[in-house]
Protein backbone atom coordinates (compact mmCIF):
# COMPACT_ATOMS: atom_id res chain seq x y z
CA UNK A 1 0.00 0.00 0.00
CA UNK A 2 2.80 2.39 0.73
CA UNK A 3 4.34 1.73 -2.67
CA UNK A 4 6.15 4.77 -3.92
CA UNK A 5 5.54 6.01 -7.42
CA UNK A 6 7.88 7.46 -9.94
CA UNK A 7 6.79 11.11 -10.28
CA UNK A 8 7.80 13.57 -13.00
CA UNK A 9 7.01 17.25 -12.62
CA UNK A 10 8.09 20.39 -14.34
CA UNK A 11 8.14 23.18 -11.77
CA UNK A 12 8.81 26.71 -12.97
CA UNK A 13 10.51 25.35 -16.07
CA UNK A 14 12.72 22.85 -14.25
CA UNK A 15 12.21 19.09 -14.61
CA UNK A 16 12.00 17.17 -11.35
CA UNK A 17 11.92 13.40 -10.89
CA UNK A 18 11.55 11.55 -7.62
CA UNK A 19 9.79 8.72 -5.83
CA UNK A 20 6.81 9.63 -3.68
CA UNK A 21 3.75 8.08 -2.16
CA UNK A 22 0.74 8.95 -4.31
CA UNK A 23 -1.08 10.39 -1.27
CA UNK A 24 1.48 13.18 -0.88
CA UNK A 25 -0.31 16.48 -1.39
CA UNK A 26 1.25 18.71 -4.04
CA UNK A 27 1.74 21.60 -1.57
CA UNK A 28 4.00 19.36 0.56
CA UNK A 29 5.90 18.21 -2.52
CA UNK A 30 6.60 21.81 -3.44
CA UNK A 31 7.46 23.07 0.02
CA UNK A 32 9.19 20.17 1.72
CA UNK A 33 10.58 18.06 -1.09
CA UNK A 34 11.52 20.73 -3.63
CA UNK A 35 12.05 23.59 -1.16
CA UNK A 36 9.76 25.89 -3.15
CA UNK A 37 8.20 27.76 -0.26
CA UNK A 38 6.32 30.51 -2.06
CA UNK A 39 2.99 28.64 -2.02
CA UNK A 40 1.81 28.70 1.59
CA UNK A 41 -0.32 26.43 3.72
CA UNK A 42 -3.12 28.53 5.18
CA UNK A 43 -6.15 26.38 5.91
CA UNK A 44 -5.23 23.09 4.25
CA UNK A 45 -8.95 22.57 3.62
CA UNK A 46 -9.38 23.98 0.09
CA UNK A 47 -10.75 27.31 1.30
CA UNK A 48 -8.08 29.97 1.67
CA UNK A 49 -6.13 29.86 -1.62
CA UNK A 50 -2.71 30.55 -0.06
CA UNK A 51 -1.41 27.38 -1.77
CA UNK A 52 -2.61 28.41 -5.26
CA UNK A 53 -0.37 27.37 -8.16
CA UNK A 54 -0.97 27.23 -11.92
CA UNK A 55 -1.29 23.86 -13.65
CA UNK A 56 -2.33 23.43 -17.30
CA UNK A 57 -3.53 27.04 -17.39
CA UNK A 58 -5.73 26.63 -14.34
CA UNK A 59 -5.43 28.11 -10.86
CA UNK A 60 -5.28 25.12 -8.52
CA UNK A 61 -5.25 24.81 -4.75
CA UNK A 62 -2.22 22.60 -4.33
CA UNK A 63 -3.48 21.30 -0.96
CA UNK A 64 -6.28 19.60 -2.89
CA UNK A 65 -4.23 17.68 -5.44
CA UNK A 66 -2.24 14.50 -4.91
CA UNK A 67 1.26 14.54 -6.34
CA UNK A 68 0.23 11.47 -8.36
CA UNK A 69 -2.44 13.52 -10.16
CA UNK A 70 0.08 16.23 -10.99
CA UNK A 71 2.64 13.80 -12.39
CA UNK A 72 3.54 14.67 -15.97
CA UNK A 73 2.33 18.25 -15.66
CA UNK A 74 3.91 21.69 -15.56
CA UNK A 75 3.44 23.64 -12.34
CA UNK A 76 4.03 27.37 -11.93
CA UNK A 77 4.41 28.92 -8.49
CA UNK A 78 5.01 32.52 -7.45
CA UNK A 79 8.75 31.84 -7.88
CA UNK A 80 8.08 31.24 -11.59
CA UNK A 81 6.13 34.47 -11.98
CA UNK A 82 8.75 36.94 -10.83
CA UNK A 83 11.51 37.47 -8.29
CA UNK A 84 13.45 40.21 -6.50
CA UNK A 85 15.54 40.95 -9.60
CA UNK A 86 12.60 41.18 -11.97
CA UNK A 87 9.24 41.72 -10.33
CA UNK A 88 6.09 40.89 -12.29
CA UNK A 89 3.82 43.94 -12.77
CA UNK A 90 1.41 42.38 -10.25
CA UNK A 91 4.19 42.11 -7.68
CA UNK A 92 5.19 45.73 -8.35
CA UNK A 93 1.57 46.84 -8.01
CA UNK A 94 0.99 44.95 -4.73
CA UNK A 95 4.14 46.64 -3.37
CA UNK A 96 3.17 50.07 -4.66
CA UNK A 97 -0.50 49.98 -3.56
CA UNK A 98 -0.06 48.18 -0.23
CA UNK A 99 -1.90 45.10 -1.49
CA UNK A 100 -0.64 43.20 1.52
CA UNK A 101 -0.03 43.58 5.21
CA UNK A 102 1.32 40.36 6.73
CA UNK A 103 1.92 38.94 3.25
CA UNK A 104 0.94 35.37 4.01
CA UNK A 105 -1.82 35.19 1.38
CA UNK A 106 0.12 37.21 -1.21
CA UNK A 107 1.83 34.44 -3.21
CA UNK A 108 -1.52 32.74 -3.74
CA UNK A 109 -3.22 36.07 -4.48
CA UNK A 110 -0.70 37.05 -7.14
CA UNK A 111 -0.55 33.57 -8.68
CA UNK A 112 -4.34 33.58 -8.99
CA UNK A 113 -4.36 37.17 -10.28
CA UNK A 114 -1.99 36.29 -13.14
CA UNK A 115 -4.61 33.85 -14.47
CA UNK A 116 -7.45 36.29 -13.85
CA UNK A 117 -5.71 38.95 -15.95
CA UNK A 118 -5.01 36.43 -18.72
CA UNK A 119 -8.72 35.64 -18.85
CA UNK A 120 -9.98 39.18 -18.30
CA UNK A 121 -7.22 41.66 -19.21
CA UNK A 122 -9.23 44.70 -18.14
CA UNK A 123 -11.45 43.60 -15.25
CA UNK A 124 -13.99 45.68 -13.39
CA UNK A 125 -13.86 45.83 -9.60
CA UNK A 126 -16.73 43.35 -9.48
CA UNK A 127 -14.92 40.95 -11.83
CA UNK A 128 -11.79 41.17 -9.69
CA UNK A 129 -13.69 40.47 -6.47
CA UNK A 130 -15.53 37.54 -8.08
CA UNK A 131 -12.41 36.19 -9.79
CA UNK A 132 -10.37 36.40 -6.59
CA UNK A 133 -13.08 34.87 -4.38
CA UNK A 134 -11.05 31.70 -3.83
CA UNK A 135 -8.30 33.63 -2.02
CA UNK A 136 -8.81 34.85 1.52
CA UNK A 137 -6.92 37.74 3.13
CA UNK A 138 -7.41 38.43 6.83
CA UNK A 139 -5.49 41.73 6.94
CA UNK A 140 -6.26 44.11 4.15
CA UNK A 141 -10.03 44.09 3.79
CA UNK A 142 -9.30 43.48 0.08
CA UNK A 143 -9.59 47.14 -0.95
CA UNK A 144 -5.90 47.50 -1.73
CA UNK A 145 -5.73 44.07 -3.33
CA UNK A 146 -8.40 45.20 -5.81
CA UNK A 147 -6.51 48.46 -6.38
CA UNK A 148 -3.24 46.58 -6.95
CA UNK A 149 -4.78 44.24 -9.52
CA UNK A 150 -6.43 47.15 -11.33
CA UNK A 151 -3.12 49.03 -11.39
CA UNK A 152 -1.27 45.97 -12.70
CA UNK A 153 -3.90 45.48 -15.40
CA UNK A 154 -3.49 49.09 -16.54
CA UNK A 155 0.30 48.72 -16.55
CA UNK A 156 0.23 45.41 -18.43
CA UNK A 157 -2.26 46.66 -21.02
CA UNK A 158 -0.17 49.78 -21.63
CA UNK A 159 2.98 47.68 -22.04
CA UNK A 160 1.14 45.40 -24.46
CA UNK A 161 -0.09 48.34 -26.51
CA UNK A 162 3.38 49.88 -26.59
CA UNK A 163 4.77 46.59 -27.87
CA UNK A 164 2.23 46.44 -30.72
CA UNK B 1 -3.78 16.52 7.01
CA UNK B 2 -2.51 13.35 5.44
CA UNK B 3 -4.95 10.85 3.98
CA UNK B 4 -4.56 7.12 4.53
CA UNK B 5 -2.30 5.40 2.03
CA UNK B 6 -3.86 4.18 -1.19
CA UNK B 7 -2.90 2.59 -4.44
CA UNK B 8 -3.16 5.04 -7.33
CA UNK B 9 -4.50 3.95 -10.70
CA UNK B 10 -4.54 6.15 -13.79
CA UNK B 11 -6.05 3.96 -16.54
CA UNK B 12 -5.91 5.14 -20.15
CA UNK B 13 -9.41 3.99 -21.09
CA UNK B 14 -12.77 2.97 -19.63
CA UNK B 15 -11.94 -0.74 -19.94
CA UNK B 16 -9.01 -0.13 -17.63
CA UNK B 17 -11.23 1.73 -15.15
CA UNK B 18 -13.80 -1.06 -15.12
CA UNK B 19 -11.10 -3.71 -14.67
CA UNK B 20 -9.88 -2.02 -11.46
CA UNK B 21 -13.45 -1.59 -10.23
CA UNK B 22 -14.21 -5.24 -10.92
CA UNK B 23 -11.08 -6.41 -9.14
CA UNK B 24 -11.45 -4.27 -6.02
CA UNK B 25 -15.21 -3.72 -5.68
CA UNK B 26 -16.13 -1.06 -3.15
CA UNK B 27 -12.48 -0.73 -2.09
CA UNK B 28 -12.05 1.28 -5.30
CA UNK B 29 -13.41 4.74 -6.08
CA UNK B 30 -13.19 6.77 -9.25
CA UNK B 31 -12.09 10.39 -9.01
CA UNK B 32 -12.58 13.22 -11.49
CA UNK B 33 -11.54 16.65 -10.18
CA UNK B 34 -11.25 15.29 -6.65
CA UNK B 35 -12.58 18.41 -4.95
CA UNK B 36 -15.21 16.47 -3.00
CA UNK B 37 -13.30 13.23 -2.53
CA UNK B 38 -9.83 14.56 -1.61
CA UNK B 39 -11.08 16.72 1.28
CA UNK B 40 -13.02 13.70 2.60
CA UNK B 41 -9.89 11.52 2.28
CA UNK B 42 -7.80 14.15 4.09
CA UNK B 43 -10.31 14.14 6.94
CA UNK B 44 -10.19 10.33 6.81
CA UNK B 45 -13.95 10.32 6.41
CA UNK B 46 -13.55 8.47 3.12
CA UNK B 47 -11.46 5.31 3.01
CA UNK B 48 -10.29 4.62 -0.52
CA UNK B 49 -7.72 1.81 -0.76
CA UNK B 50 -7.75 2.03 -4.57
CA UNK B 51 -8.09 5.45 -6.15
CA UNK B 52 -8.86 5.53 -9.87
CA UNK B 53 -7.98 8.86 -11.48
CA UNK B 54 -10.11 9.39 -14.60
CA UNK B 55 -8.02 12.22 -16.08
CA UNK B 56 -6.46 10.17 -18.90
CA UNK B 57 -9.69 8.47 -19.99
CA UNK B 58 -10.67 10.03 -23.31
CA UNK B 59 -14.10 11.05 -24.51
CA UNK B 60 -15.39 12.34 -21.18
CA UNK B 61 -14.65 16.05 -21.59
CA UNK B 62 -16.96 17.05 -24.43
CA UNK B 63 -20.01 19.30 -24.50
CA UNK B 64 -22.32 18.61 -27.45
CA UNK B 65 -25.37 20.73 -28.22
CA UNK B 66 -27.75 19.73 -31.01
CA UNK B 67 -31.33 20.64 -31.89
CA UNK B 68 -32.90 18.34 -29.33
CA UNK B 69 -30.50 17.77 -26.48
CA UNK B 70 -27.29 18.60 -24.70
CA UNK B 71 -24.71 15.99 -23.78
CA UNK B 72 -22.10 16.82 -21.16
CA UNK B 73 -19.22 14.45 -20.48
CA UNK B 74 -18.51 13.56 -16.87
CA UNK B 75 -15.12 15.32 -16.84
CA UNK B 76 -16.50 18.66 -18.06
CA UNK B 77 -15.65 21.17 -15.33
CA UNK B 78 -17.77 23.97 -13.91
CA UNK B 79 -15.34 26.39 -15.59
CA UNK B 80 -15.94 24.64 -18.95
CA UNK B 81 -19.71 25.09 -18.45
CA UNK B 82 -19.26 28.80 -17.75
CA UNK B 83 -17.03 29.35 -20.80
CA UNK B 84 -19.08 27.41 -23.37
CA UNK B 85 -21.02 29.89 -25.51
CA UNK B 86 -23.29 27.42 -27.33
CA UNK B 87 -24.22 25.82 -24.02
CA UNK B 88 -24.94 29.18 -22.40
CA UNK B 89 -27.24 29.99 -25.33
CA UNK B 90 -29.03 26.62 -25.24
CA UNK B 91 -29.40 26.22 -21.47
CA UNK B 92 -28.41 29.43 -19.66
CA UNK B 93 -29.50 28.00 -16.30
CA UNK B 94 -26.38 25.76 -16.34
CA UNK B 95 -24.06 28.76 -16.49
CA UNK B 96 -26.10 30.64 -13.89
CA UNK B 97 -25.82 27.69 -11.50
CA UNK B 98 -22.15 26.94 -12.20
CA UNK B 99 -21.20 30.53 -11.37
CA UNK B 100 -22.69 30.01 -7.92
CA UNK B 101 -20.65 26.89 -7.16
CA UNK B 102 -17.62 27.24 -4.89
CA UNK B 103 -14.83 29.59 -6.09
CA UNK B 104 -12.71 29.98 -9.25
CA UNK B 105 -10.01 27.49 -8.26
CA UNK B 106 -12.58 24.84 -7.37
CA UNK B 107 -14.56 25.47 -10.57
CA UNK B 108 -11.47 24.75 -12.71
CA UNK B 109 -11.22 21.30 -11.11
CA UNK B 110 -14.76 20.38 -10.05
CA UNK B 111 -16.63 18.37 -12.67
CA UNK B 112 -20.26 17.88 -13.61
CA UNK B 113 -19.87 14.11 -13.30
CA UNK B 114 -18.38 14.29 -9.82
CA UNK B 115 -20.95 16.82 -8.69
CA UNK B 116 -23.92 14.67 -9.74
CA UNK B 117 -22.46 11.24 -8.94
CA UNK B 118 -21.18 11.95 -5.45
CA UNK B 119 -24.67 12.15 -3.96
CA UNK B 120 -23.81 15.00 -1.60
CA UNK B 121 -27.10 16.78 -0.84
CA UNK B 122 -25.17 20.07 -0.74
CA UNK B 123 -24.11 19.84 -4.38
CA UNK B 124 -25.96 22.15 -6.78
CA UNK B 125 -25.95 20.11 -10.01
CA UNK B 126 -28.18 17.24 -8.82
CA UNK B 127 -31.20 19.48 -8.16
CA UNK B 128 -30.51 21.40 -11.34
CA UNK B 129 -30.42 18.16 -13.36
CA UNK B 130 -33.69 17.04 -11.79
CA UNK B 131 -35.28 20.35 -12.76
CA UNK B 132 -34.04 19.87 -16.35
CA UNK B 133 -35.15 16.20 -16.41
CA UNK B 134 -31.63 15.08 -17.29
CA UNK B 135 -30.53 11.49 -17.76
CA UNK B 136 -27.31 10.05 -16.37
CA UNK B 137 -25.39 7.46 -18.39
CA UNK B 138 -23.72 4.74 -16.32
CA UNK B 139 -21.17 2.33 -17.72
CA UNK B 140 -20.33 -0.91 -15.95
CA UNK B 141 -18.90 -4.32 -16.69
CA UNK B 142 -22.42 -5.39 -17.65
CA UNK B 143 -22.81 -2.60 -20.22
CA UNK B 144 -24.35 0.83 -20.37
CA UNK B 145 -27.64 2.11 -18.94
CA UNK B 146 -29.43 5.41 -18.49
CA UNK B 147 -31.04 6.55 -15.25
CA UNK B 148 -33.24 9.67 -14.99
CA UNK B 149 -31.83 12.25 -12.55
CA UNK B 150 -35.22 12.27 -10.84
CA UNK B 151 -34.78 8.56 -9.95
CA UNK B 152 -31.05 8.60 -9.19
CA UNK B 153 -30.81 9.85 -5.60
CA UNK B 154 -31.73 7.49 -2.75
CA UNK B 155 -30.17 9.09 0.36
CA UNK B 156 -27.09 11.15 1.22
CA UNK B 157 -24.20 9.67 -0.82
CA UNK B 158 -26.48 6.78 -1.87
CA UNK B 159 -27.46 6.67 -5.52
CA UNK B 160 -28.71 4.24 -8.16
CA UNK B 161 -25.11 3.84 -9.36
CA UNK B 162 -23.68 0.39 -8.57
CA UNK B 163 -20.16 0.05 -7.12
CA UNK B 164 -18.81 -1.25 -10.43
CA UNK B 165 -20.37 1.52 -12.52
CA UNK B 166 -19.00 4.87 -13.66
CA UNK B 167 -21.16 7.87 -14.51
CA UNK B 168 -19.89 8.95 -17.92
CA UNK B 169 -22.31 11.58 -19.23
CA UNK B 170 -25.33 13.75 -18.53
CA UNK B 171 -27.95 14.23 -21.27
CA UNK B 172 -30.43 17.10 -21.02
CA UNK B 173 -33.45 17.66 -23.27
CA UNK B 174 -33.12 21.18 -24.69
CA UNK B 175 -34.90 23.44 -22.18
CA UNK B 176 -37.26 26.21 -23.22
CA UNK B 177 -38.83 29.24 -21.55
CA UNK B 178 -37.60 31.15 -18.51
CA UNK B 179 -35.08 29.87 -16.00
CA UNK B 180 -33.47 30.72 -12.69
CA UNK B 181 -31.01 29.13 -10.29
CA UNK B 182 -31.30 31.00 -7.02
CA UNK B 183 -28.98 30.14 -4.14
CA UNK B 184 -28.73 31.46 -0.61
CA UNK B 185 -25.34 30.82 0.99
CA UNK B 186 -23.44 32.27 3.92
CA UNK B 187 -20.37 33.16 1.86
CA UNK B 188 -18.77 32.41 -1.49
CA UNK B 189 -17.64 28.81 -1.51
CA UNK B 190 -20.34 27.64 0.87
CA UNK B 191 -22.99 25.08 0.15
CA UNK B 192 -26.55 26.35 -0.09
CA UNK B 193 -28.67 27.14 2.94
CA UNK B 194 -31.37 26.75 0.31
CA UNK B 195 -31.30 26.77 -3.48
CA UNK B 196 -33.96 26.46 -6.14
CA UNK B 197 -33.80 25.51 -9.83
CA UNK B 198 -36.80 26.67 -11.84
CA UNK B 199 -37.61 26.30 -15.54
CA UNK B 200 -40.96 27.77 -16.71
CA UNK B 201 -42.77 28.06 -20.05
CA UNK B 202 -45.46 30.61 -20.79
CA UNK B 203 -48.39 30.37 -23.21
CA UNK B 204 -50.49 33.48 -23.67
CA UNK B 205 -50.37 35.02 -20.22
CA UNK B 206 -50.42 31.79 -18.29
CA UNK B 207 -47.89 29.25 -17.17
CA UNK B 208 -47.80 26.24 -19.50
CA UNK B 209 -45.26 24.14 -17.60
CA UNK B 210 -43.03 24.48 -14.56
CA UNK B 211 -40.21 22.30 -13.21
CA UNK B 212 -38.94 22.99 -9.70
CA UNK B 213 -36.12 21.32 -7.75
CA UNK B 214 -34.55 22.25 -4.42
CA UNK B 215 -30.98 21.79 -3.13
CA UNK B 216 -29.68 20.96 0.37
CA UNK B 217 -33.09 20.82 2.02
CA UNK B 218 -33.30 17.02 2.41
CA UNK B 219 -30.82 14.16 2.27
CA UNK B 220 -31.35 14.15 -1.50
CA UNK B 221 -32.19 16.88 -3.99
CA UNK B 222 -35.97 17.34 -4.12
CA UNK B 223 -37.86 17.52 -7.38
CA UNK B 224 -41.24 18.96 -6.35
CA UNK B 225 -43.82 17.89 -8.88
CA UNK B 226 -46.55 19.47 -6.75
CA UNK B 227 -44.84 22.86 -6.62
CA UNK B 228 -44.59 22.96 -10.41
CA UNK B 229 -48.19 21.79 -10.80
CA UNK B 230 -49.37 24.62 -8.52
CA UNK B 231 -48.13 27.13 -11.11
CA UNK B 232 -49.45 25.52 -14.31
CA UNK B 233 -52.52 27.26 -15.74
CA UNK B 234 -52.12 30.31 -13.48
CA UNK B 235 -50.90 33.82 -14.25
CA UNK B 236 -48.38 33.41 -11.41
CA UNK B 237 -50.36 35.68 -9.15
CA UNK B 238 -49.66 35.81 -5.44
CA UNK B 239 -52.02 32.92 -4.69
CA UNK B 240 -50.22 30.67 -7.18
CA UNK B 241 -46.80 31.56 -5.76
CA UNK B 242 -48.03 30.85 -2.22
CA UNK B 243 -49.45 27.51 -3.35
CA UNK B 244 -46.17 26.55 -5.05
CA UNK B 245 -44.14 27.48 -1.96
CA UNK B 246 -46.54 25.54 0.30
CA UNK B 247 -46.31 22.49 -1.96
CA UNK B 248 -42.50 22.68 -1.99
CA UNK B 249 -42.34 23.03 1.82
CA UNK B 250 -44.44 19.89 2.05
CA UNK B 251 -41.88 17.97 -0.03
CA UNK B 252 -38.62 19.02 1.67
CA UNK B 253 -37.29 17.68 4.95
CA UNK B 254 -34.42 19.88 6.17
CA UNK B 255 -32.37 19.11 9.27
CA UNK B 256 -30.83 21.51 11.74
CA UNK B 257 -27.11 22.17 11.28
CA UNK B 258 -24.66 25.08 11.33
CA UNK B 259 -26.68 26.75 8.56
CA UNK B 260 -29.61 27.14 10.92
CA UNK B 261 -32.59 25.49 12.57
CA UNK B 262 -35.35 23.80 10.58
CA UNK B 263 -37.78 26.73 10.79
CA UNK B 264 -35.13 29.09 9.39
CA UNK B 265 -34.28 26.75 6.51
CA UNK B 266 -37.95 26.45 5.58
CA UNK B 267 -38.27 30.22 5.68
CA UNK B 268 -35.23 30.65 3.43
CA UNK B 269 -36.44 27.90 1.09
CA UNK B 270 -39.73 29.78 0.64
CA UNK B 271 -38.02 33.11 -0.03
CA UNK B 272 -35.54 31.57 -2.48
CA UNK B 273 -38.19 29.64 -4.40
CA UNK B 274 -40.37 32.72 -4.73
CA UNK B 275 -37.43 34.72 -6.06
CA UNK B 276 -36.48 31.94 -8.46
CA UNK B 277 -40.02 31.63 -9.83
CA UNK B 278 -40.35 35.38 -10.27
CA UNK B 279 -37.01 35.63 -12.07
CA UNK B 280 -37.76 32.62 -14.30
CA UNK B 281 -41.21 34.07 -15.15
CA UNK B 282 -39.71 37.43 -16.07
CA UNK B 283 -37.44 35.61 -18.55
CA UNK B 284 -40.16 33.30 -19.93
Amino acid sequence: MSNKMHIKLNVNGKDEEFLAEPRELLIYTLRERLNITGPHIGCETSHCGACTVTIDGKSVKSCTMFVAQASGKAVTTIEGIGGPDALHPLQEAFKEHHGLQCGYCTPGMITRATKLLEEIPNPTEEEIRFGMAGNICRCTGYQNIVKSIQAAATEMNAAKEAAE
Amino acid sequence: MIPAAFEYHRPQDMAGVLAVLEEHGDDARVMAGGHSLIPMMKLRMADVPHLIDLQDVGGLSDIAVDGASIRIGALVTQADIIDHQALAAAAPILREAALQIADPQVRYMGTVGGNVANGDPGNDMPGLMQCLDATFTLVGTGGERDVPARDFYEAAYMTAREDDEVLTAVTIPLPSGGYAYEKQKRKIGDYATAAAAVQITKSGGTCASAAIAMTNLSDTPIYSDAAGAALVGTTLDDAALKAAVAAMLNDIDPTEDNRGPIAFKKHVAGVILRRAIERAWSRA
